[in-house]
């Protein structure tokens, strides 16, 4: 399985005006280009070909930052920060948190 | 239909006939019977509402935000601890723009432990953007958060419908229960501009840096700004409809009053037996009660204050190392348009301590035999 990077558009968004801010503070988009998985120390790594398919990594992950795509789980490292919840919980062991190196 | 119920029971009815669809309480001390008899009535179905128990009332408040933020009429009730221990969720819900109306019983702050009445629990949420209403009869109670409902949706800024512990909450009164068909005339349902929804996702309060975080709270006082005009309209309506006026402050015998007792909460009723005692004596004495706290009606209060000789404002609070939070108030609305008018703080009645007419009459004395306040604050009632 070749995991495909999810493609965002990182552009900042910035109103002119008051009038064009929204009421509530909804979908202002501050996280198309505020990339928190630069705060990220471990990552996880998913042995697909261990994997069962289960979906409990994407369920429990706090930030949103797995998703399933042809029903295999993937992490998007734009967001993940790296916490190992996903290796914690996943039931057959297939998820290393591994060192970034810089 | 007119019925004797407690003041916490007219918080429930007003809830009720304004069809609220989701309550969110924490049940136990200081909560009172506000939720204990909405919750029989979602079991009854007489009202057609979600109930939702919760942990603690950091969660109510949560869980209500939630709700309003996906489209529901919310409403919940708290007092003293319950109330302060929301503070953080109260900044919540008026910067998220969620109208979710509150009754909140003032009780006076622990330690020690105290049910009894007095205005610190409330005062202190001043800056958390919430609309604050006090009312002084279980009548005004049940009217006022129907009229909540209204400017708060209208506006988008949640209200705190305020009543005195014991005094109000648990005093029994002749409550006229309006026909739910004129309520529902009166109050649309609520139909918000946005809503949480699966079929158009939104991400709420995320990430605000300093490109946008300013304009949002200009918004929000923006918006506060069109209270005081809207409280008189929909007052106006709601007296074309039920017959009972319903203002951003009340005022009694000022017309031709040399001295004017500032009041706030039932204490304006019993200033009212004291004005009339007074007025037998030969002094002119008026009352104006305080009915909207926040935003705080400076043009009513300026327009009937400045006709008067003397002031005298009546706190049943503390902002400790300064003083009481009406008469801070009081003076700020006055600076600047009328320098001359003397302004005296009393401070009484704190943690649920009786006040009467008779001091009513002692504060009007004290203000009168001086041509200037000599202290900060003058404390009536205090055993010393």
């Amino acid at each position: 399985m070749k995991q495909k990077k999810q493609k965002k558009k990182a552009e900042k968004i910035v109103f002119k005006s008051e009038k064009d801010v929204p009421l509530m503070p909804m979908s202002i988009g501050s996280m198309l280009y505020n990339k928190t998985g630069v705060w990220r120390n471990i990552r996880p790594e998913i042995d697909l070909a261990n994997c069962i398919q289960c979906g409990i990594c994407w369920k429990f992950c706090p930030d949103v930052a797995i998703y399933i795509e042809n029903e295999f789980p993937f992490v998007d490292y734009d967001y993940c920060k790296g916490c190992g919840i996903c290796a914690e919980e996943c039931p057959s062991k297939c998820i290393a948190m591994v060192e970034e190196k810089k | 239909m007119k019925k004797v119920i407690m003041g916490n029971h007219a918080l429930s009815y007003g809830a009720m006939l304004s069809r609220s669809q989701v309550i969110a309480a924490y049940p136990i001390t200081p909560q009172t019977q506000v939720v204990e008899l909405l919750s029989e009535m979602c079991a009854s179905k007489t009202l057609d509402a979600k109930f939702i128990k919760v942990e603690s009332e950091h969660s109510a408040m949560a869980a209500c935000i939630a709700a309003s933020l996906a489209g529901a009429r919310t409403f919940t009730a708290t007092s003293s601890q319950g109330l302060t221990l929301m503070h953080e969720l109260l900044h919540w819900a008026s910067g998220g723009r969620m109208p979710v109306v509150m009754g909140n019983i003032n009780r006076a702050m622990a330690p020690g432990w105290s049910i009894w009445t007095d205005q610190n629990d409330s005062l202190s949420q001043r800056d958390t953007g919430w609309l604050q209403f006090y009312c002084a009869s279980n009548q005004e109670v049940l009217d006022t958060v129907i009229q909540a409902f209204k400017v708060s949706e209208r506006l988008l800024i949640p209200s705190m419908v305020v009543l005195d512990a014991f005094a109000l909450s648990h005093t029994y009164e002749v409550v006229d229960i309006p026909d739910q068909e004129k309520v529902d005339a009166y109050l649309p349902p609520f139909n918000p501009p946005v809503r949480l929804t699966p079929s158009d996702p939104h991400a709420f309060g995320g990430l605000t840096g300093p490109d946008h975080y300013f304009e949002l709270r200009y918004k929000l006082q923006i918006d506060m700004e069109k209270v005081p005009a809207l409280v008189e309209d929909t007052g106006r309506e709601y007296e074309k409809m039920f017959g009972r006026h319903l203002g951003q402050v009340e005022d009694y015998r000022c017309e031709d009053a040399e001295i004017i007792l500032v009041t706030s909460g039932t204490a304006g009723y019993t200033a009212r037996v004291g004005v009339d005692q007074l007025r037998e004596e030969g002094v002119k004495a008026g009352n104006l009660r305080m009915k909207m706290f926040r935003p705080f009606p400076f043009v009513k209060v300026r327009e009937i204050l400045t006709k008067a000789k003397k002031v005298a404002v009546v706190d049943r609070n503390i902002s400790y190392g300064h003083h009481g939070i009406f008469f801070e108030e009081v003076k700020s609305a006055l600076y600047g348009f009328d320098h001359d008018l003397p302004v005296f703080g009393f401070i009484t009645g704190l943690g649920g301590r009786d006040i009467t007419p008779g001091m009513f009459k002692e504060m009007a004395h004290l203000t009168l035999a001086k041509d200037k306040p000599e202290e900060e604050i003058t404390w009536i009632g205090v055993k010393r």
